[in-house]
């Protein structure tokens, strides 16, 4: 097929590039590779990282979500993602990219937490979904299916996987008294019928993350 | 490698206003060793944009950038017609959307766009991190940061090629993206022990070109020496041992 997408299923930067191949309507072949026994294939399209997700288009590989979905909007014109005034473009490239310069270490980091560190780190965490609220636009409604922006594709994982820490750890992250506005969005949103169907399932998601959890901070 | 740069570089010690193109108003908040405000800086010039050049002090930051950057109150931003833009890949690709009939940086085709970005991405999770730690770092860490430096440089190397530039035969993106680090290289050179001629004849080559064809870039960096100052300056700030 024209479009092959290598991922894991676990992956929130995989489930981005879904997201925008979904809205978008493309069809493409979808290869799931194996974290702990990367396939060949990977090596050769990825050898700067060695990661997924990674989407080949006429036998042409490309690397970070980010840049894939940037790609996939400029080839496939419809359901356009970024805005058009350039200057909205730059903001909504900016709060991707705090998504992932601020709360992707952090959520590394909550993956390793032993007890004795988790609150403090809660707190931080509870700071950064505090910060990313301000991007949202109290008097803009929700975005629905068929507005689903670059902006919204980058950011929504963030509840999704945030909902996941706060069952595995038992700590408060999504509190209603510090981002209300932005729970209400995470709820909205997760819920729409193309995230839905991309989304990877929670219980599955959980116990996967709890095991990774169990093994990085149980002294061998 | 040529250390004296500049032919028209003076860092902005107050502000001063150049004459400002009708209805546009272009203010830069800046550091003069800032890698990512020079990648601004060179941006601006290749699209001929005249601009209020504001060198922040770091220790002190102005009232301006802190509303302008309330998230990471970091430079470089650009304030175009009182809108601030943050992060310097994202200014420089703000400056070449919207001034886009002159000096195109990103390629035009997507696959090349693609490329440039993720190189782009690369460099930004990278080389400066892993550059900070050769004149922060000693032991173990210096050894290994010193090695993943020229892992990395290596590997962009391999990108550049044969090509005059990053963007084949123009200056485009990605060279704007990296052309900064070179500002930096005495200082890389002298406490991470690496010799960039010997080591990385195409990547010296490629900055020279840079420097000599491109008055944006001979007027964006300042001289390697002065960078290396400030470098032994922080170094003793912070108490780090010679």
């Amino acid at each position: 097929m024209a479009v092959k997408l290598l991922g894991i299923w676990q992956s929130p930067f995989v489930l981005r590039v879904k997201l925008a191949l979904s809205l978008k309507g493309v069809e493409y072949e979808y290869i799931e590779d194996d974290i702990l026994n990367k396939s060949s294939m990977l090596l050769q399209y990825n050898p700067v990282y060695k990661k997924v997700p990674v989407l080949v288009h006429n036998g042409k590989p490309m690397a970070e979500s980010l840049v894939i979905l940037e790609y996939i909007d400029e080839i496939w014109k419809n359901h356009p993602l970024l805005p058009e005034d350039p200057f909205e473009k730059a903001r909504s490239r900016f709060w991707a990219k705090f998504v992932d310069d601020k709360f992707v270490p952090m959520i590394i980091r909550m993956l390793r937490i032993t007890s004795d560190q988790k609150d403090n780190a809660a707190k931080e965490t509870r700071e950064i979904l505090k910060t990313l609220e301000g991007s949202l636009d109290p008097n803009k409604p929700f975005p629905e299916d068929k507005s689903l922006s670059f902006m919204d594709i980058a950011i929504v994982w963030v509840g999704y996987y945030t909902q996941m820490l706060e069952k595995m750890l038992d700590v408060k992250l999504l509190d209603d008294e510090n981002t209300p506005l932005l729970n209400t969005w995470f709820r909205v949103v997760l819920n729409l019928q193309v995230i839905k169907e991309c989304l990877p399932p929670f219980d599955k998601l959980l116990t996967h993350y709890t095991n990774f959890h169990e093994r990085h901070t149980t002294a061998s | 490698m040529i250390y004296h740069i500049s032919t028209h570089f003076r860092p902005p010690s107050q502000t001063h206003t150049l004459t400002m193109a009708k209805q546009e108003q272009l203010v830069l908040l800046d550091y003069w060793t800032s890698i990512y405000g020079m990648r601004v800086r060179i941006a601006l010039a290749e699209k001929g944009l005249s601009y209020e050049h504001r060198q922040e002090d770091l220790r002190n930051k102005s009232q301006l950038l802190l509303d302008s950057n309330p998230v990471h109150k970091q430079i470089p931003v650009l304030i175009h017609n009182g809108n601030p833009i943050c992060e310097s890949s994202i200014i420089v690709e703000y400056i070449d959307d919207v001034w886009k009939d002159k000096a195109p940086l990103l390629p035009s085709d997507s696959y090349a766009k693609a490329r440039a970005r993720f190189w782009a991405d690369f460099i930004d999770k990278k080389l400066y991190q892993i550059g900070s730690k050769l004149y922060t770092k000693k032991g173990e860490e210096h050894e290994s940061s010193r090695k993943e430096f020229m892992d990395c440089l290596k590997l962009l190397e391999g990108e550049l090629g044969d090509k005059p530039y990053f963007g084949g035969e123009t200056f485009g993106y990605l060279d704007v993206s990296l052309i900064p680090f070179y500002s930096w290289f005495q200082a890389y050179e002298t406490y991470g022990n690496i010799n960039f001629d010997h080591e990385f004849p195409k990547l010296i080559a490629w900055a020279k070109r840079c420097i000599q064809n491109k008055e944006s870039v001979s007027n964006s960096l300042p001289d390697l020496p002065k960078i290396l100052g400030f470098v032994q300056y922080m170094r003793k700030k912070f108490g780090i041992e010679e």
